[in-house]
C-alpha cells in the first residue's frame, strides 16, 4: 500500500526538509512543543520549550522545479515567553510554549496567539523592506545639526532595503488563569477567542487584555469531588456561537454561547460506552482525551485518546462514526507506559484539507494516516534515514503476532523516547510538518 | 488456584501503588507545579489498585472479611496512640475485635489519627498529597521521631496507609 491522502490511495509522501539541531542531545529549551500552519499555509510556526517560536515561509514555487511546492525557510524567531515566578504560590511558571493559532490574515501583517501556562500574547508580524532616507537634520554620526544651519527644506524618500520581519507583541493577556493553561481557539467572527485551562474557560475580545468572560467553570465546590478536567477545547469554524471542550473522562461537551451567558449546561454530550472487556487499572487514564479537532466542514470533530481517534458526527452523540486504532498493540503494554510515564503523553491529530484524511503520531517517531474514504491506513517514520531529498518514505509496520516478518519492527524495539506528538496537515495542499522531539519535519506529496 | 491469582494481583496492585505515589512524590518537583490533570489520574490509578488491593485481601483471608476499608483504619488507629504505624499483621488484629459505631464517627477517628501524627506529618503547611505518603514508599526519612517505633514490615503497613493515602488524595487535591 503505497500511501493515503487527499482521498486518493496513490498518494505516496516524500521526504522535504528538516529542521533542527542533528545531534542526539537534545536540549530541553529545543524540544517542540506546537506546530501550526496559518489560514494560507505559506507560514507554518513551531512553539518550543524554551518559550521561542520559529515561523517558517514557504518559497514561491520556482518555474525551474515546478515538481516540488517550495521550500519553507526561517522568516521570524522570537522569545514569546519567559519563565515567570509565582510569589503567591512559590510556583514557577514554565515558558513553554502549549498552543500557537494564528488569526485570519486581515492586512499586510500576520497575527498569531501564543500561549504558556498562564499568559496568551497577540503577536504581530510585520515586514519592513523600505526605509525612509535622505533627512538633512542630523550629522553624519546622528547627531543632530544644529537648525540655524540647515538651510534647505528636504523631504526624506523611502528606499528599499533588505528586507526585515519584525515581531511586536500587541496584546498581553494575563491573570486570567489560576489552572494550566491547555488550548487556545480562535472564533470564526474573528474579533474574539477562548482560552481553556484544567477547569475554566474563558472568553476574551482581541482587543481588551484586561477583562475576560468566563463561560465554563466545572470546579467544583469541594475539589475533593473532583473527577473531571478539561483537556481541549475548540470553536466551531463556521458558527460563532459554538465551541466544544473535551474531558479527562473521554467526554466531549459541545455549548451554545446564546443559551446562556455561562455554558456550564452542554448543549450536546458526546461519550461512548466503555468496552467492559478493557477494563483495567489504567481504563481512565486511556480514555482521557488529548485533543480535539473540528473537521474544515465543520460537520465532524475528532478526538484523539490515547490508543485511538476517533471521529464524531455532530449530529450523533451517542458513539463516533468512525474509530481508527493508532497502536494497538500497547494495549498490553500500559503498566509498563505507565512507571515510564509514556501514558501521559498527550498526542495531537489533525485533518487534511478536504477533511478525507487524518493524521496523528505515535511513537519511535512513526505517525498514521487514516483515509476515511478508502478505509486505508498507513504508518510512516520521521527519521534522518530516510531523509534524502524527494526521497519516498517507505510504509512501516510494527508485528503484533509472534513471527515478525522482514522489515516489521516488534513492539519491544520501539523506542518511546521518539514520540510525536505534533502535527500539522497544510489546509490546501498535501504538505505536513511533523515534529519530532526537536526536529521539524516537512514530507511533501511526490508530484510526478 | 484462585488465592495465587488473587496474591498476584495483589502484588500487582502494591506495585502500581508505590510507583504511583514515586511519580506523585516526583510531581512535588517538577517545573510549573504540579499538573492538576496528572495528579488526577494518577489518584484514579491509586483508588483502582487500593479497591483491587482490598478486594483481593477479602479473598485471601475469607476469615477476616471486612466490608470497608474505613473500620480497619480507624480501629487501627485508635488504640495506637503515638504510634503512627500500628504493629505488624493489623488487619488479622482489628478483624477479630468487634467493631461497631466506628463508621460513624469515622470522621472523627481519622482527625484522632491526625492528631496522633508526630509534629513532623502533621506540618501545618500544605504539603500536597505526597504528605501521608512516606510510609508506604521503600525510602525512608533517616531519623526516628520521639515516640515513633520502626516496623521492617512496610507491606503490612500498606492497607492502612492505602485508606488513609486516599483520603489524604482528595484533601491534597482540594489544597491545588
Amino acid at each position: 500500500m503505497a500511501g493515503a491522502g487527499g482521498g486518493n490511495s496513490d498518494v505516496q509522501w516524500c521526504f522535504s526538509q528538516v529542521k533542527g539541531a542533528i545531534d542526539d542531545d537534545v536540549a530541553e529549551a529545543d524540544i517542540i512543543s506546537t506546530v501550526e500552519f496559518n489560514h494560507s499555509g505559506e507560514l507554518l510556526a513551531t512553539g518550543d520549550k524554551g518559550g521561542r517560536v520559529v515561523i517558517f515561509q514557504q518559497e514561491p514555487e520556482s518555474k525551474n522545479q515546478p515538481q516540488c511546492r517550495g521550500e519553507y525557510n526561517v522568516y521570524s524567531t522570537f522569545q514569546s515567553h519567559e519563565p515567570e515566578f509565582d510569589y503567591l504560590k512559590s510556583l514557577e511558571i514554565e515558558e513553554k510554549i502549549n498552543k500557537i493559532r494564528w488569526l485570519p490574515q486581515k492586512n499586510a501583517a500576520q497575527f498569531l496567539l501564543s500561549t504558556n501556562d498562564k499568559t496568551i500574547k497577540l503577536w504581530k508580524i510585520s515586514e519592513r523592506d523600505k526605509r525612509p532616507e535622505g533627512y538633512n537634520l542630523k550629522e553624519e554620526d546622528g547627531r543632530y545639526r544644529d537648525l540655524n544651519t540647515v538651510t534647505t527644506l528636504r523631504v526624506p524618500v523611502f528606499r528599499p532595503m533588505d528586507l526585515m520581519v519584525e515581531a511586536s507583541p500587541r496584546r498581553v493577556f494575563s491573570n486570567a488563569h489560576t489552572y494550566h493553561i491547555n488550548s487556545i481557539s480562535v472564533n470564526s467572527d474573528c474579533e474574539t477567542y477562548l482560552s481553556a485551562d484544567d477547569l475554566r474557560i474563558n472568553l476574551w475580545n482581541l482587543e481588551i487584555n484586561d477583562r475576560s468572560f468566563n463561560i465554563v467553570d466545572i470546579k467544583p465546590t469541594n475539589m475533593e469531588e473532583l473527577t473531571e478536567v478539561i483537556t481541549a477545547a475548540e470553536f466551531h469554524p463556521n458558527q460563532c456561537n459554538t465551541f466544544v471542550y473535551s474531558s479527562s473522562k473521554g467526554t466531549i461537551r459541545l455549548c451554545d454561547m446564546r443559551a446562556s451567558a455561562l455554558c456550564d449546561q452542554h448543549a450536546k454530550q458526546f461519550e461512548e460506552p466503555e468496552d467492559p472487556n478493557n477494563r483495567s487499572f489504567f481504563s481512565e487514564i486511556i480514555s482521557s482525551i488529548s485533543d480535539v479537532k473540528f473537521s474544515h466542514s465543520g460537520r465532524y470533530m475528532m478526538t484523539r485518546d490515547y490508543l485511538s481517534v476517533k471521529i464524531w458526527d455532530l449530529n450523533m452523540e451517542s458513539r463516533p462514526v468512525e474509530t481508527y486504532q493508532v497502536h494497538e498493540y500497547l494495549r498490553s503494554k500500559l503498566c509498563s507506559l505507565y512507571e515510564n510515564d509514556c501514558i501521559f503523553d498527550k498526542f495531537e491529530c489533525c485533518w487534511n484539507g478536504n477533511d478525507s484524511v487524518v493524521m496523528t503520531g505515535s511513537y519511535n517517531n512513526f505517525f498514521r494516516m487514516f483515509d476515511r474514504g478508502y478505509r486505508q491506513d498507513v504508518t510512516l517514520e520521521a527519521s534522518r534515514e530516510n531523509s534524502k531529498p524527494r526521497s519516498v518514505l517507505k510504509p512501516r509496520k510494527v508485528s503484533t503476532g509472534g513471527k515478525r516478518k522482514k522489515d516489521e519492527i516488534s513492539v519491544d524495539s520501539l523506542d518511546f523516547n521518539k514520540k510525536i506528538l505534533h502535527t500539522a496537515w497544510h489546509p490546501l495542499d498535501n504538505i505536513i510538518a511533523v515534529a519530532t522531539t526537536n526536529n521539524l519535519y516537512i514530507f511533501q506529496e511526490k508530484l510526478n | 488456584m484462585i488465592a495465587t491469582t488473587a496474591m498476584e494481583v495483589n502484588a500487582e496492585a502494591r506495585r502500581i501503588l508505590a510507583v504511583s505515589i514515586s511519580k506523585l512524590y516526583a510531581s512535588r518537583s517538577q517545573r510549573g507545579g504540579l499538573r492538576l490533570h496528572r495528579s488526577l489520574l494518577l489518584s484514579l490509578v491509586m483508588r483502582s489498585a487500593r479497591d483491587i488491593y482490598h478486594s483481593s485481601r477479602e479473598i485471601e483471608m475469607p476469615s477476616a472479611v471486612q466490608p470497608t476499608p474505613e473500620p480497619m483504619e480507624t480501629s487501627s488507629s485508635s488504640p495506637a496512640g503515638e504510634q503512627i504505624v500500628p504493629e505488624p499483621q493489623p488487619e488479622l488484629q482489628t478483624s477479630e475485635e468487634p467493631e461497631s459505631g466506628d463508621e460513624g464517627c469515622e470522621e472523627g477517628d481519622i482527625t484522632e489519627d491526625k492528631e496522633n501524627m508526630s509534629p513532623t506529618k502533621q506540618s501545618r503547611k500544605r504539603r500536597g498529597k505526597a504528605a501521608a505518603a512516606p510510609d508506604f514508599l521503600p525510602i525512608k526519612r533517616a531519623r526516628l521521631e520521639p515516640g515513633e517505633e520502626r516496623h521492617a514490615a512496610p507491606h503490612c503497613r500498606g492497607a492502612e496507609s492505602l485508606s488513609a493515602l486516599s483520603l489524604n488524595l482528595n484533601r491534597a487535591i482540594a489544597a491545588f
